[in-house]
């Protein structure tokens, strides 16, 4: 077991999940249903060592002991006094003799159940995933075992619908696959430019229905994301990847776009019919200036999509500062009306 | 506190599945440890303690034993409580695991790490490696995510404040709902708006404030039939070009244009530029789009695309 998967069992790991909701899991009863699963588990595999059990519930072997014999501890008084469950750990090895009632794992709750179909029947959806056999295997047996509690899963779904990634899909796989390097021509809308680079790739991320390529680009020296719809002509050369030892994947889960110290900060304000601008780019504050108008704050590496998304806008959306930024605006708007003259 | 309470849960439910006929409340107080002496006190904590293996998925049935005489009492059914016998080839644990970690940091994280470990529990190695490669992540920063989850869970009705596009406040909505969904890496709610008696979707990034239930679980009934995933791939379509626009584009610009263009060619007149034709249907959210290219592009024809691009470069310097 990793720690990987000792800290998603964790109840820390659980409690992050919902901020602000009512703990519906006491301690007590987060503990209860970890004593619950620890038994089964334990079962299933005839014999464990106490140090790879630990690991896998994300506790110290102290932990694990005291939960071992809060188990082996619990006594029903009547008809007559007995001890139902019947337990060892000598010499780093659980080995469960007696817990006939509780040899079982609970069955899955809707929400258990919910999150693992829904997750699986999105990656069923992915585009040329070479486990797709695995994927509807594991989807029929976990129906199966689920029951009931699966059906309500069919009422949320994820697509994945990105056909502009399909055709590239196959190759960025093969290359991974091999460890080849990739050159590219990847269409960079912000600036509404096609740019040849040579990329080491990392690994392919599905997030937000979109699929991405993270790699070193040769041309940018750096980890750098590349939406797959987005390239324009790939080509797996023969040529070994070579991502250099300090290139880190980034942490996804912050959000795929981090802001940095250097980026400019631009700040918008826009009408009722800018608003979308604030529902599709990561902006770092909103603020409500009445009659559904909003400012915004963006922070970017380039403001050259800034200049455009202005464009775009038109009066629906006025860029504030930087006021260079302003005035920039004002002579690309000029220039493109003076074509129409 | 915390670990009497846990000794005591843990001995009510082994003492229930190990039982086959009820147990009436007496006799569980007698059988399981921990109880206060005061019969009010250990009713009172019961009745908790009942709620809580409830809330857990423990399925705690209430009945009479076929005895004469016999009062109601509890019991676990063996058959309710355990996970069927669920076996994986060692790939189908990869993807489980790969399933498991999508939702990590999102709204039904510790859901599925609670079924990861019940699986585990079961025997099966499922671990939330990274397969080499591919990385799915599932992303719930609405925060009426978890409230509608549970609503449409839980078959309940809900209303909710909600600002349409375009609109300067939020309105309330009444809905029942039928599913989640998300498309396009945004989520959405289908259902009945019962104000309007129509299938109405929502975005959940625009509804405004708290999500309020609006009646008992199992009160919605979710029709035959009814598509969630094709409400909202409707809602979402973009309706059919039936126009054609031609754009004179400077060479080397307008790349994402010329990709969908239908016809691209060195334009006579103007050495430097290329006509090139595409297809549109919506004059206002296409003329957006071609003014963001500002001085690389310009309208040809037809004649209202190039006033609205006009009007809308105009705008800026207004």
């Amino acid at each position: 077991m990793t720690s990987a998967a000792a800290a998603a069992g964790s109840p820390a790991a659980r409690s992050g999940a919902r901020q602000g909701a009512p703990p519906r899991v006491t301690p007590a009863t987060d503990r209860l249903q970890r004593l619950l699963a620890l038994v089964p588990y334990v079962v299933s595999r005839k014999v464990v060592g106490l140090a790879d059990t630990a690991a896998a519930f994300g506790l110290s072997e102290r932990e694990l002991v005291d939960d071992l014999n809060m188990l082996w501890c619990v006594e029903l008084r009547s008809p007559d006094p007995y001890c139902p469950i019947d337990l060892s750990y000598e010499g780093g090895e659980i080995v469960v003799s007696e817990a006939e009632s509780i040899d079982r794992p609970l069955r899955l709750g809707v929400d258990e159940a919910s999150a693992l179909l829904v997750a699986l029947r999105m990656l069923a959806e992915i585009p040329d995933l070479e486990d797709r056999s695995a994927l509807s295997r594991t989807i029929a047996k976990l129906e199966a075992a689920a029951g009931a509690a699966a059906e309500v899963s069919a009422q949320v779904a994820v697509q994945v619908d990105d056909p502009g990634a399909g055709r590239v899909l196959a190759q960025v796989r093969d290359a991974l696959d091999r460890g080849r390097r990739i050159h590219m021509s990847y269409y960079v809308s912000g600036r509404d430019e096609a740019t040849e680079r040579d990329v080491d790739p990392m690994r392919l991320l599905v997030v937000e229905g979109r699929t991405y390529l993270e790699g070193w680009c040769l041309r940018a020296e750096a980890v750098r994301l590349f939406r797959l719809d987005r390239v324009l002509t790939l080509a797996v050369l023969d040529v070994p990847a070579s991502v250099p030892a300090a290139a880190r994947p980034r942490d996804v889960d912050q959000g795929l776009f981090r802001p940095s110290d250097d980026d400019v900060r631009v700040e918008f304000e826009l009408s009722v019919a800018g608003r979308w601008v604030a529902e599709y780019y990561p902006c770092e504050q909103v603020e409500e200036l009445g009659d559904g108008r909003l400012r915004v704050g963006l922070r970017t590496p380039d403001t050259r999509w800034v200049r455009r998304l202005a464009l775009r806008l038109g009066e629906d959306g006025r860029v504030i500062s930087p006021p260079e930024l302003t005035a920039q605006v004002r002579e690309d708007a000029t220039a493109a009306l003076a074509e129409y003259a | 506190m915390s670990r009497r309470k846990t000794e005591r849960l843990l001995s009510l439910v082994v003492c229930l599945l190990s039982t086959g006929k009820y147990l009436t409340a007496s006799q569980i107080r007698e059988a399981v440890p921990g109880y206060p002496e005061s019969f009010d006190a250990f009713k009172r904590m019961f009745e908790r303690d009942k709620d809580e293996l409830r809330e857990l998925g423990i399925p705690l049935e209430t009945g009479v034993s076929a005895t004469p005489d016999a009062e109601p009492g509890y019991r676990i059914p063996r058959q309710a409580y355990g996970l069927p016998e669920i076996r994986l080839e060692p790939d189908e644990a990869a993807v489980l695991g790969l399933a498991a970690r999508a939702w990590r940091r999102a709204e039904l994280a510790g859901a599925a790490a609670g079924a990861l470990l019940k699986l585990r529990a079961a025997g099966i190695d499922a671990e939330e490696t990274t397969q080499p490669g591919i990385e799915p992540r599932l992303q719930t920063g609405e925060a009426a995510f978890g409230p509608l989850w549970e609503a449409v869970r839980d078959r309940r009705p809900v209303s909710f404040g909600y600002r349409g596009v375009g609109r300067s406040s939020s309105q309330q909505r009444q809905l029942q709902p039928w599913g989640v969904v998300n498309r396009h890496g945004r989520w959405y709610v289908a259902g009945l708006d019962t104000d309007r008696g129509q299938t109405r979707v929502f975005r959940l990034s625009r509804i405004d404030g708290p999500v309020t239930f609006r009646g008992p679980a199992g009160s919605v009934t979710v029709p035959d039939g009814a598509d969630v995933r094709e409400l909202v791939r409707e809602w979402d379509a973009e309706p059919q070009p039936r126009r054609t626009a031609v754009l004179q584009v400077r060479q080397g610009a307008g790349y994402g244009l010329r990709r969908g263009a239908s016809a691209v060619r060195p334009d006579p007149q103007r050495p430097g530029w290329d006509l090139v034709e595409v297809s549109f249907s919506d004059v206002g959210w296409h003329s957006e789009q071609l003014a963001s290219f500002g001085a690389d592009l310009v309208v040809i024809e037809p004649a209202d695309l190039r006033d609205a691009v006009i009007r809308r470069l105009k705008g800026v310097l207004t």
